[in-house]
């Protein structure tokens, strides 16, 4: 009986810790992060890569090195997410004003059949011009998707195909570090905030 | 009989009474992280058949309380860990701040997607209360 007894009350101890413990924790959490987007800790170097760029030349993400670069990967037949997603990177890179210069947005295919450099320079030009697409081979393709951990996975639909592809966009900073991960649907606000942020650094 | 009916009636008060109390009192957490973790080992243990689950197929975020995901690979190879690739020893922390229902590609589960449900802030005292309570269902499991 007295055991029943302490046993009943350390229970209720153990629930009433708990409950001031979810009343009453102390607002310690750290400041929220700077960046919108997702970040990495420590960052590490973004992977190298030779692809065909849209211009006809190699195109290599170190090129780059210096510059902020945004990195997605998507098709130019993709109906919704790409083209949503490429007009964000125009509108952010429109608000950033001339720091734009230092910012340079990379769109790899994952599409090689129907995205030839002149299909993607068309329509990377129709966004913003200054904007690269990369294409090669279904296996150097692969190879890139695979060292920055993207999937896309090709969907026939009658006589006609689509992909399923990672919608996130990578953030390098100038020294070529993988610093953030922007998941689809973030506004040209954040995108600006973010691209502000490392520009200064 | 009556002693009793009074008893009662003020326990049912005094339970009353703290429910509303602790749907009243704002919430304050001491972390807004909601932490994932690949332990080490873990890519040795998938080698020899076992199954390992560390993320579940659908988190729940909750604004302003806990709306930071957190995801950190402490085994020696990269993983893809939700959204991404990780390397060993990185961490990736990810901030949403719009409630919303949102869906990651995601190779580590059979259904190959990932959904993350981002509540809004628990406004009212009755959300409050449910929030405290899941919370609580949640330390004890």
């Amino acid at each position: 009986m007295r055991y029943n007894l302490t046993a009943r009350r350390n229970s209720l101890r153990i629930l009433a810790a708990a409950v001031f413990a979810l009343l009453v924790a102390p607002a310690a959490a750290g400041s929220p992060p700077a960046l919108k987007a997702g970040v990495f800790d420590p960052p590490r170097q973004a992977p190298d890569f030779s692809l065909t760029s849209s211009t006809g030349h190699e195109l290599k993400i170190s090129q780059y090195r210096g510059k902020v670069v945004l990195l997605a990967f998507g098709f130019t037949s993709c109906t919704e997410v790409c083209p949503t997603t490429l007009n964000t990177f125009a509108v952010a890179r429109r608000k950033l004003g001339p720091q734009a210069a230092d910012v340079q947005v990379v769109y790899v295919t994952v599409d090689p059949h129907r995205d030839v450099p002149a299909r993607l320079a068309k329509y990377l030009g129709s966004f913003d011009p200054t904007f690269v697409g990369g294409t090669g081979t279904e296996d150097q393709l692969a190879a890139v998707r695979s060292s920055y951990g993207i999937s896309a996975e090709k969907k026939i639909i009658g006589n006609d195909y689509t992909y399923a592809h990672s919608s996130f966009a990578f953030l390098i900073d100038r020294a070529g570090r993988i610093r953030g991960l922007m998941p689809y649907g973030h506004s040209p606000d954040d995108y600006a905030n973010d691209l502000t942020i490392l520009l200064k650094e | 009989m009556r002693a009793r009916s009074v008893t009662l009636l003020g326990i049912a008060a005094g339970i009353a009474a703290a429910l509303g109390c602790i749907g009243l009192v704002p919430i304050q957490t001491g972390s807004r992280d909601q932490i994932f973790e690949i332990p080490k080992g873990t890519w040795a243990r998938r080698m020899s058949g076992d199954k390992v689950e560390i993320l579940p197929d659908h988190i729940r975020l909750t604004l302003g309380l806990r709306d930071i995901l957190v995801l950190r690979n402490h085994d020696d190879v990269p993983q893809i860990f939700g959204p991404t690739l990780m390397m060993p020893g990185q961490s990736f922390r990810l901030p949403f701040e719009r409630a919303a229902q949102y869906q990651f590609a995601c190779t580590a589960h059979a259904s190959g997607q990932m959904t993350i449900v981002v509540e809004p802030n628990p406004a009212t005292p009755w959300a409050r209360l449910a929030w405290r309570a899941r919370e609580l269902l949640h330390s004890t499991r």
